[in-house]
């Protein structure tokens, strides 16, 4: 091991299964023997807004905050979410983004043109259809933890750790299921 | 032995800590971010929990469980002291017999809070001693380290957290649990009965205390220095909880003195390390504390010249503040439209929807209250007019109707969630019933805490351990607080026709009236549906 600290940022809004996602990872790097820190926020400022997780793993991690600029991935589940987050990005930063639309309260018409932006920016850039997804998995919620199989071609935590933590954190009776979508977002093809 | 390293929130570690201390009582009031605490130190064995009617209860009786020998945590948000100051300030005079922990959970940003008082201050205004983790490990060790200094000091200690520590996870590496038994309570009329005769005599005790611990303060191991120079340096740097993580994530090797016990401070161990330097930078979050003190005893800091006694800090904020060269950015392109916010609004099908869509509609001055119904102030039902602390809403209309006479009741509302009316809602409604006022209070009664995370309180008939309970019955309350039967109403959430009815009925009464909305929160019956199926 080395000093080098990973910083994932996992942002998308309440319900999507964020925390849980950043739960699991926190908890697979820890299974590989690493020092973890995880930050978020819940209360009032969470009823439907938008969420965030800092998740940093490294040999030693001082601040459970993600350094603005520092952020080795963005892990969003939702477009908008992804744009909102963009500064915490490394320069050469990657970016997992589930091309989801969810309007927010007191707003009349969903932006466009997020994802293409992103895509044309961000040369990193892994853009996921949640339909294909849906379509393979037969199941809506469990696309969070597809993404993080996406997360786990870019990081040093091995699969066995994910397989684990995943069974650990995820509801009775959906393991199967959750490591399923693990293995389906670890099969992804990008272009 | 059988040392295990597990994952936790500050909170889950403060739990862990109370239990390995052996704690047997646990008390406290749900709020953010210190809620999770008492839900986790409520599924040990071996611990007596309450969610308490409000902070000022929770506080007491954790108070009379350290009386009687018990060691006893009691949890609260940083407002939630405010509450609990009266008992506060005087069970200091009295000290405790089984360790007696407080924890303030401050909330630096106001993530989910109405100010963002530092409480650093209450410890030195009530003169007890303070301890400020910086990770999940020091919460759990912290918390142990409060119950023995609390005992061997005879003094209540307060634990602070913040939101980024309460709400972070980092690795703790647990421990087994001290048992404590409970001797039961000693007459002692000098130490516990604070008639002026005796609070006189035990200020003096407070005083002498206070000195006591701060020359007890190294043998504590709460503070630390780190990469200490061999001789004078241009800078060193002083801090406290989450603000170090950031310091050392920015100036890895720079000298710090890390305190972990933040009231009293080391006033030696602080004179000494300003010795080696040229100049001190003080990094603490919301309120020049350490830095004032060192002002007035002539050392030169810096600190707050450049950093705000407002939000949290961040690492790119200190080196913003004191790195010359500018940190790099990320060159982001422009973006194609300007991001909307999202901010947090009701829930879709949240039983609170409809009075509020009332409400807006028929342009009523709404003096409001604090829960997940404070969301009712924006768009689109932009129907709440004010808000202030918990239980305030009712009182507040009672003030508008004493300047603006009987009439204005008419146009004015008081709107109240279940947990916050029995909080100290209750008191406003005897105080109007006593003064003949003619405020139309409405409890919004979704059954629980939604706010804080569905926690159950006196009117939602459970307790913390989701065991039957006594709910309170707001008609029996009403009427033996004085309002006549007929003016109060209990209604159903969903009926919109039957709470429009009612709502102007009772107005147009222009009499003292309590009207009850009751709807399940949406989210907790899910929960509860959810369970029941599993």
């Amino acid at each position: 091991m080395n000093e080098k600290i990973t910083n994932v940022l996992m942002v998308g809004v309440g319900g999507q299964g964020t925390v849980l996602s950043s739960n699991i990872m926190s908890l697979a790097a820890m299974y590989d023997g690493f020092d973890v820190k995880k930050s978020e926020i819940h209360g009032m400022s969470q009823r439907g807004g938008s969420v965030f997780s800092h998740v940093r793993f490294g040999e030693k991690v001082y601040s459970a905050v993600i350094p603005m600029h520092e952020s080795d991935v963005l892990l969003a589940l939702e477009e908008l979410e992804t744009l909102r987050w963009l500064n915490y990005l490394k320069p050469d930063g990657k970016i997992i983004c589930l091309k989801e639309n969810i309007l927010p309260y007191n707003v009349q018409e969903y932006p466009q043109g997020a994802a293409g932006f992103i895509s044309e920016n961000f040369a990193n850039s892994y853009m996921v259809e949640p339909k294909e997804l849906k379509a393979i998995l037969k199941n809506t919620k469990v696309l969070n933890v597809a993404l993080l199989g996406v997360l786990s071609n870019m990081l040093e935590i091995s699969d066995e750790s994910w397989k684990r933590a995943i069974m650990e954190l995820t509801p009775k009776g959906t393991g199967e299921l959750n490591i399923k979508a693990f293995e389906t977002g670890k099969k992804l093809k990008f272009d | 032995m059988n040392k295990k390293k597990m994952l936790m929130s500050g909170n889950e570690a403060i739990a862990r800590g109370a239990w390995e201390a052996g704690t047997t009582v646990g008390t406290g009031y749900p709020g953010t971010p210190s809620t999770e605490i008492l839900e986790n130190l409520c599924q040990y064995d071996g611990v007596n929990c309450e969610w308490s009617v409000n902070e000022k209860v929770a506080f007491e009786v954790g108070l009379g469980a350290s009386y009687a020998g018990a060691r006893s945590l009691v949890t609260m948000k940083h407002v939630g002291v405010n509450v609990a100051a009266d008992v506060l300030f005087t069970s200091v005079y009295t000290g405790v017999n089984g360790g007696l922990v407080i924890v303030t959970a401050d909330d630096p940003n106001l993530h989910s809070s109405q100010n963002e008082q530092d409480n650093r201050h209450y410890a030195r205004a009530a003169k007890l001693p303070m301890l400020e983790p910086s990770d999940s490990q020091e919460a759990k060790d912290f918390t142990i380290k409060a119950f023995e200094i609390s005992e061997k000091f005879d003094t209540p200690v307060f634990l602070r957290s913040v939101t980024r520590i309460s709400h972070s996870m980092s690795l703790v590496k647990t421990g087994e649990r001290t048992e404590h038994k409970a001797l039961g309570f000693q007459r002692n009329f000098p130490k516990y009965v604070m008639i002026p005769l005796f609070a006189r005599e035990r200020h003096k005790v407070v005083e002498k205390r206070l000195i006591e611990i701060e020359k007890a303060i190294p043998s504590f191991g709460l503070n630390q220095s780190e990469n200490m120079p061999e001789s004078k340096a241009p800078v060193g740097i002083i801090t406290a909880g989450m603000c170090y993580t950031y310091v050392k994530e920015v100036f890895p090797d720079m000298p710090i003195l890390k305190l972990g016990m933040v009231f009293p401070l080391p006033e030696k161990e602080l004179m000494e390390f300003c010795k080696m330097f040229e100049e001190i930078i003080v990094v603490e979050e919301l309120e020049p504390f350490i830095e004032d003190y060192l002002k007035a005893r002539g050392v030169k800091t810096r600190g707050k010249d450049v950093l705000p006694n407002t939000g949290e800090y961040s690492p790119e904020m200190l080196r913003q503040a004191f790195v010359e060269e500018k940190s790099q950015t990320t060159p982001i392109a422009e973006m194609p439209f300007k991001i909307p916010p999202r901010p947090p609004g009701l829930c879709p099908g949240c039983p609170h929807r409809t009075i509020y869509e009332l409400l807006n509609k028929m342009e009523l001055t709404v003096s409001g209250d604090i829960g997940c119904y404070s969301l009712g102030v924006l768009p689109p039902f932009s129907a709440m007019d004010t808000l202030v602390d918990m239980g305030a809403s009712i009182p507040l209309a009672q003030g508008i109707e004493m300047a603006m006479g009987t009439e204005s009741a008419k146009r004015t509302v008081a709107v109240i969630g279940d947990s916050t009316f029995a909080h100290s809602g209750v008191s406003g409604l005897i105080n109007a019933a006593y003064n003949n006022r003619h405020t139309l209070m409405i409890v919004l009664d979704n059954g629980t805490t939604a706010m804080t995370g569905m926690q159950p309180n006196p009117l939602s008939g459970e307790n913390i351990y989701h065991k039957k309970a006594w709910a309170l019955d707001y008609r029996k309350l009403g009427e033996a607080a004085g309002l006549k039967s007929e003016n109060i109403m209990i209604v159903d959430a969903y009926n919109n026709e039957e709470v429009e009815s009612s709502v102007c009925e009772l107005l147009e009464r222009n009499e003292l009236s309590l009207l009850v909305i009751k709807g399940p929160c949406i989210i907790d019956l899910r929960k509860k549906k959810k369970a029941s199926k599993a």
